[in-house]
């Protein structure tokens, strides 16, 4: 066990956990930010995505004290108030079915828009296939994408 | 439609000044006779004007808690922002309580119109008598009751304690399709703000004070046993407290986190005697198949004489894997057993099989045990089983704690239920035009239900009748069903059986096309083209309605027009849970392997109820469908499951989605199945387009295998 200090959506909380333990388990586990999903363990759904130091990263792979000391951005804090304008998109273009992965989502998503305020559509793609969705909502996660940036 | 009876209703016993409750009976399937009446759904009308709707239908995705309510609030002429919608959680005082089949908007059609129907009749003779008007001079909309006459108005909510007064009517009257307000509109879900923000709690993020996480191990080989175990590595893993064994084939670890749970069961020391099947592979799996279509093979469906068709003999023979359902939100389900009772937090389809199967585990009565239903992160069939909830219950009773227990995705991958492999022999008789004469199918596949016990009605699976209709006018047909047996623990999987009857008979009449030398969309017409009427077990099918989906698909897909080179499209129609679905599929082919550029899709599923979640449930069928097709394979091998994650087991990416486009033919029909019909066409419609591009027939799954 390590006392280790993350920088969580502008905050700063102290958590005693093991070192290795993957961030995704600290977050949902000792933090109670359970909107990061678990669902694969291997880096493969990107439905646990979180934004360190604002790239979009796959939490269940990222051991806790790789993400001490820099700025980790979940779900929960991806704006200080109100909604950010993808999750506002996402309701516009009623994205989610069960909604299980979609926080990962718009966490890869938002990612994406900061660094290409309007991606096309093969930006798109290639930002997003990261990201499973077994209920079959990429074509409106597009949509929302197009919406958010301004597109459409 | 049959008319409001006393069977239909129940005034719950309410205080005084509570408002109106009604309660009322929502059937799973129209098949299973009720002995009693006992309400599985309530509408509460408070005096606060709030509307709210407890219904038992587990949310998955399918979006039934906005679905349903809008059949409701049709019929009540409710204002629809004031409507809320409560999960009913299992409970032996209820009816049927399975989310499953596709069944929940076809099934609770009538009583859900019936029950807003009556409230509002209930509310218009509150007003009534309030003002000593006669009723007729009275009218509800938008939540309140207005008399014109007068220019006076009621609020549903002033009215409610007056209306759980009034007796309920019993000869109510329906509206009418065309003035409908809320059905046939595309409105947001109302669990979509949850869902962008973190908030929703689904089984997994559910917790309980002093909650404990609990991990499985459990044999590899399938049916293996342990023998014994040493968890002294485990217990020196920082957190982990309870380690132990779960009946007689798995060993728990339990521990402060799901981290350390994890590491605690990674060194357990765990001997399995890994039994009888130990040396099961997938093709011997196929090979028993194939053995076993010559054994005891029972009708399902026959017309005409097969016999003495007499032309061109053409035979096919095609099969199917093991599939899983791969649902993204892992297994999981929280127990806190207390002596006496033990309360369950679980994802499921199925609560009150939960509450039963939990009650027999750990030697409660089902009274004893109540079921919460979470929120889920997909089903697909997968949470029609009782599993989690019985692995949560023992846990929590072994380790006398509230506890956790989680499905990591590869437990889930190798420890699941599975769509079951089967096997097709396909015969037909061509006429001298190369029309069929006759027309068999002989479907060969373990039963699910009577894997785990249930009843098999005259040798038949009970899922059949709903999953392999034949619904074109042969002059002789014969559908046939062997029942077999296998080791592999077997599961129902979005459209079931629908899914291999539908690939082997939609592939075959392609290849009848082919040999015809005819059009596929023109032979599948010819086929409908006699306005007929096939009752296929509970079901009449009719033609007509299914050449309007394929003639609305061919033209949305402009099917016969000229393409850009290199393209060729593929064409299939099926029909299950009483829903008609065409689709029309575009490839070009990269080397070997097919690039799919377009789906059309059209489906007939009678009256509309929410287009915008009727979108998702096609598009998503239909993306589910090209898992199952492309890749979705689970094989055995030394009776181990070889798949384990998302990269052996690879559902459809972004990258892979091919445009899809959802069309429904606009009907006043009973609602039907939406959820799982949009699956059975898709692969065949693939495979017809392979074929067109190359000439190879696919007959077996998956395509890129």
């Amino acid at each position: 066990m390590a006392a280790i200090t993350l920088r969580i959506n502008g905050s700063e909380r102290k958590v005693d956990v093991a070192p290795e333990t993957p961030l995704l388990w600290v977050l949902r586990d000792t933090l109670e930010l359970t909107g990061t999903k678990f669902g694969c363990g291997v880096g493969l759904c990107g439905a646990c995505t979180v934004h360190v130091d604002g790239a979009p990263v796959r939490s269940c792979s990222t051991p806790v004290s790789q993400a001490a000391a820099k700025n980790i951005t979940t779900i929960e804090g991806l704006t200080a108030k109100g909604l950010h304008p993808l999750q506002q998109a996402w309701i516009e273009e009623q994205v989610p079915q069960c909604g299980y992965c979609q926080t990962g989502q718009i966490m890869a998503a938002a990612a994406l828009l900061a660094k290409n305020p309007q991606p096309s559509d093969d930006q798109i793609t290639q930002a997003m296939s990261g990201n499973l969705c077994r209920c079959g909502t990429y074509d409106r996660i597009r949509r929302a994408i197009h919406r958010a940036g301004g597109a459409r | 439609m049959s008319p409001l009876s006393r069977r239909d209703f129940l005034t719950a016993g309410v205080a005084a000044g509570a408002g109106l409750v009604i309660g009322f009976y929502l059937p799973h399937r129209s098949s299973i006779a009720r002995n009693a009446f006992a309400p599985n759904a309530y509408l509460k009308i408070t005096p606060d004007g709030k509307i709210t709707i407890v219904v038992a239908r587990s949310e998955m995705g399918q979006g039934v808690r906005t679905s349903l309510p809008m059949i409701l609030a049709e019929e009540l002429e409710a204002d629809w922002k004031q409507i809320t919608v409560e999960q009913a959680g299992a409970s032996t005082l209820y009816g049927d309580q399975t989310t499953g089949g596709s069944a929940s908007v076809r099934t609770t059609w009538d009583p859900m119109r019936k029950a807003g129907a009556a409230a509002r009749e209930m509310l218009i003779a509150a007003a009534a008598l309030e003002w000593g008007v006669p009723r007729s001079g009275c009218k509800a909309e938008n939540s309140v009751v207005v008399h014109a006459a007068s220019n006076r108005r009621l609020t549903y909510g002033q009215l409610a304690s007056k209306a759980g007064a009034q007796p309920i009517p019993t000869d109510v009257p329906l509206k009418q399709a065309k003035d409908y307000q809320i059905v046939g509109k595309p409105l947001p879900r109302l669990d979509v703000p949850s869902k962008v923000d973190g908030k929703a709690e689904f089984g997994i993020d559910f917790r309980l004070p002093g909650m404990k996480y609990a991990v499985l191990a459990r044999c590899a080989v399938i049916g293996g046993k342990v023998t014994s175990f040493d968890d002294k590595e485990s217990k020196k893993i920082s957190g982990v407290g309870f380690v132990g064994k779960v009946g007689d084939s798995a060993v728990v670890v339990v521990a402060d986190s799901v981290w350390s749970a994890l590491e605690g069961r990674r060194v357990l020391n765990v001997q399995w005697d890994e039994g009888p099947n130990k040396d099961l592979n997938s093709a011997a799996i196929f090979e028993s198949l194939k053995k076993s279509a010559s054994g005891k093979v029972v009708s399902l469906y026959s017309t005409g004489d097969v016999s003495k068709a007499s032309g061109r003999r053409i035979a096919a023979e095609y099969q199917l894997p093991l599939m899983a359902h791969a649902a993204m939100e892992p297994g999981n389900c929280t127990a806190h057993f207390r002596g006496s009772s033990c309360e369950l937090w679980a994802p499921t389809q199925v609560p009150q099989d939960v509450r039963d199967s939990v009650a027999q585990a750990i030697g409660l009565d089902p009274d004893q045990v109540k079921v919460n239903v979470t929120l889920m992160g997909g089903g697909f069939g997968r949470r029609l089983e009782h599993d989690y909830g019985v692995e949560a219950a023992l846990v929590s009773k072994g380790a006398n704690a509230p506890v956790k227990v989680l499905w990591t995705r590869e437990d889930d991958m190798r420890n699941s239920t599975y769509r079951p492999a089967s096997y097709h022999q396909l015969g037909a008789v061509l006429d001298g035009q190369g029309w069929p004469v006759a027309f068999t199918h002989r479907i060969v596949a373990p039963s699910i239900s009577g894997q785990k016990g249930m009843p098999t009605p005259n040798g038949v699976d009970p899922d059949l009748p709903d999953e392999a209709a034949l619904i074109y006018s042969f002059p002789a047909a014969k559908l046939e069903y062997v029942m077999t047996e296998t080791p592999v623990p077997l599961g129902w999987m979005r459209s079931v059986y629908a899914l291999q009857t539908g690939f082997a008979s939609e592939s075959f009449i392609d290849e009848l096309a082919a040999e015809a030398k005819k059009d596929p969309f023109e032979y599948r017409m010819h086929l409908l083209s006699k306005d007929e009427d096939i009752k296929y077990f509970d079901t009449v099918w009719h033609t007509a309605r299914m050449r309007g989906v394929l003639q609305l698909a061919a033209e949305k897909a402009e099917w016969g027009k000229p393409l850009p080179a290199g393209h060729c499209q593929g064409i299939a129609c099926f029909g299950c849970f009483s829903t008609y679905m065409a689709e029309v599929v575009e490839i070009s082919m990269e080397g070997d392997q097919p690039h799919i550029h377009r789906v059309v899709a059209v489906m007939d599923c009678g009256q509309v109820v929410n287009p915008n979640i009727l979108e998702q449930q096609i598009k998503g069928g239909v993306i589910y469908a090209l898992t199952n097709a492309l890749r979705a394979q689970i094989t055995i091998k030394q009776g181990r499951v070889v798949q384990g994650n998302f990269d052996d087991y690879a559902p459809i990416r972004m990258n892979e989605a091919p445009l899809i486009e959802a069309y429904s033919v606009p009907s006043t029909e009973a609602p039907t199945g939406a959820g799982e019909p949009p699956v059975p066409p898709l692969a065949p419609a693939l495979c017809n387009a392979i074929f067109a591009a190359t000439k190879r027939r696919i007959r077996a799954l998956p395509i890129l295998s």
